[in-house]
C-alpha cells in the first residue's frame, strides 16, 4: 500500500467503559489504602528511580486504578524498592507493598 | 422595651431571635417563605456526623419560644433596612431599635451550566435534588431502577468566572463526600466517582470522612472538571474530563450525574447596598465591618449580619453567628 504520510492516532482518552477493571478492583480490594492517595507527589519527588528515569509511581498507580495496565509492569520494574516513598507518604500508604502487588497482579499481563 | 427586627427566618435568624428574646428584647422576624426554617428544611443529613437536619432544625425551633414579645411576619421581604426602620414589600414600615440581616444565600441554578445537561437529561440532578430523594427514601433513576455508576461533580457554580461566581462555596466538597458515602450505603455495588478540582476539607472530622470514603467505601476521586455531558444510545450519560493526575483525557458512561451546586449571593443584596448604603463584596455577599473583630457587624450602625448573608457558611457556623449577632445587638442597645 502506498504510504501517503497520513496516519490515524489511537485515541488517548482513558475509556472507563472499555477498560477491564477486574485487576484494578482486585488491587484496590487487597490494599484499599491505595485509594487514600491525594496525588501530592511526595513519592515521586523522593523516588530514587524517578530521579534517574522517567518512572513516576503516582502516575502509574493512578493509571492502573483506571484500568490502564499497558506498560505498568515494566514501569514498576524500574522501582528499586528502597522504600523512601513509604517514609514520606502523608496518607501512610504502604507504597512499596503497592509496587509488589501491582507487579504480582500484572506480571502475566 | 427595645425592639429588634430580624430579617430572615432560617437557622441563623431563629437562633439570633431566641437569644434576643432571652435577653428581654422584643423581636419581629421577617420571612419571605410561608414558614420559618430556611434552606435546612430540605436537607436530609448533615456532614460530617450524619445528624438528621430535622433534628437540628427542631432544636433551634424549640429554643424560639412562643411569647408576646415575638412576632413573625411570613410571606414578605424587607425592601429597606436601617437601624430605626424596616420597610416591607407590602409597603408597611416597622419601627425598631436595631436590625439583623440573616437572609442567607441562593442556590446556584444548575441550568446555567448548560453543558452539564441539568433540565435536559433526566438523570442529571443537583445535590439539593439528591437530598430531597434521600428525604423521600426514593433514590432511583428517572426511568426506574438503581444506578450502577454515579458521577458527582464538584464546583458547579463555584470558582467559575464564566458564571460570575469566583468564590468557593466551601461546603460542597464535604457534601459531595457525604453524599458519595450515603449513595454507597444505599447501593454498595455501585461505583461512585467524584470529579474535583481541589478537595477542601475545612472542618473538624471532614478530612477523616474523606479518607473513610476513599478506603472504607472505595469512592473514586478523579481530579478534573467534567467538560460536557452527552446522552448515549442506551440512555446513559457520557461524561468527559481530564484525569489531570495522569495527564490523559478520560471518558465514561454513568447512570446518574449529581451536580454539587454552590452558594450564590442573594440578588436582594444589590438592592440593600444601593438603598441602605450597606457595603457589598465583589462576590455579591454582604461585607462585614471587619474579618476578625466585626464579622456580624455592618458598616451601618445598628445593622448587623448573621449567617450566610456575608459568605458561604455551614450550619454550625450560621447558628454561632446568630448568637454572636444577638450579643453585638445587646451591646449596641446598651450604648443607646
Amino acid at each position: 500500500m502506498i504510504n501517503f504520510g497520513f496516519a490515524i492516532n489511537k485515541p488517548r482518552a482513558i475509556d472507563i467503559d472499555r477498560n477491564n477493571l477486574r485487576k484494578s478492583n482486585e488491587i484496590i480490594s487487597e490494599m484499599p489504602e491505595l485509594q487514600a492517595c491525594i496525588g501530592c507527589g511526595s513519592c515521586t519527588a523522593s523516588c530514587t528511580a524517578g530521579n534517574l528515569t522517567e518512572f513516576n509511581f503516582r502516575k502509574v498507580h493512578t493509571l492502573v486504578r483506571r484500568g490502564e495496565y499497558q506498560g505498568a509492569y515494566e514501569e514498576m520494574n524500574k522501582c528499586m524498592l528502597c522504600g523512601k516513598c513509604r517514609l514520606v507518604c502523608p496518607r501512610g500508604i504502604n507504597t512499596r507493598g503497592i509496587v509488589m502487588l501491582i507487579k504480582r497482579k500484572l506480571g502475566d499481563f | 422595651m427595645k425592639h429588634v427586627i430580624v430579617i430572615g427566618g432560617g437557622i441563623a435568624g431563629m437562633q439570633c431571635a431566641s437569644e434576643l428574646l432571652r435577653q428581654g428584647v422584643a423581636v419581629t422576624i421577617i420571612e419571605k417563605e410561608q414558614d420559618l426554617g430556611g434552606k435546612i428544611r430540605n436537607w436530609h443529613k448533615l456532614f460530617p456526623t450524619f445528624t438528621p437536619a430535622d433534628e437540628v432544625l427542631t432544636a433551634v425551633r424549640h429554643k424560639l419560644k412562643i411569647s408576646s414579645n415575638l412576632k413573625v411576619r411570613t410571606g414578605c421581604q424587607a425592601t429597606s433596612i436601617t437601624a430605626k426602620k424596616v420597610t416591607l414589600s407590602t409597603g408597611e414600615e416597622l419601627k425598631c431599635d436595631a436590625a439583623v440581616i440573616a437572609t442567607g444565600f441562593t442556590l446556584f441554578d444548575a441550568k446555567i451550566k448548560e453543558e452539564y445537561g441539568y433540565g435536559i437529561y433526566d438523570n442529571v440532578i443537583t445535590s439539593a435534588d439528591l437530598e430531597q430523594m434521600f428525604n423521600e427514601g426514593n433514590v432511583r433513576l428517572a426511568q426506574g431502577g438503581t444506578p450502577r455508576r454515579v458521577a458527582i461533580l464538584h464546583c458547579v457554580g463555584s470558582r467559575d468566572e464564566k458564571v460570575c461566581q469566583r468564590h468557593c462555596s466551601k461546603v460542597c466538597c464535604v457534601t459531595g463526600v457525604k453524599q458519595a458515602i450515603e449513595l454507597k450505603q444505599l447501593f454498595p455495588k455501585a461505583d461512585i466517582f467524584n470529579f474535583y478540582m481541589d478537595i477542601r476539607m475545612f472542618g473538624p472530622g471532614y478530612e477523616e470522612m474523606y479518607r473513610e470514603a476513599q478506603t472504607a467505601y472505595n469512592v473514586h476521586f478523579v481530579r478534573g472538571r467534567i467538560s460536557e455531558v452527552s446522552p448515549t444510545f442506551d440512555n446513559r450519560l457520557q461524561i468527559k474530563a481530564e484525569d489531570t493526575l495522569t495527564g490523559r483525557p478520560l471518558k465514561m458512561g454513568v447512570d446518574m450525574l449529581v451536580l454539587l451546586i454552590g452558594m450564590k449571593a442573594n440578588a436582594h443584596n444589590t438592592l440593600l447596598s444601593k438603598e441602605c448604603q450597606l457595603q457589598m463584596q465583589s462576590s455579591g455577599f454582604m461585607q462585614p465591618k471587619d474579618s476578625f473583630l466585626g464579622n456580624v457587624t455592618s458598616n451601618v450602625g445598628g445593622v448587623f449580619y448573621a449567617g450566610a448573608v456575608t459568605a458561604p457558611k455551614n450550619v454550625g457556623e450560621s447558628i454561632n453567628e446568630g448568637t454572636a449577632a444577638a450579643h453585638s445587638v445587646i451591646e449596641w442597645l446598651e450604648k443607646r
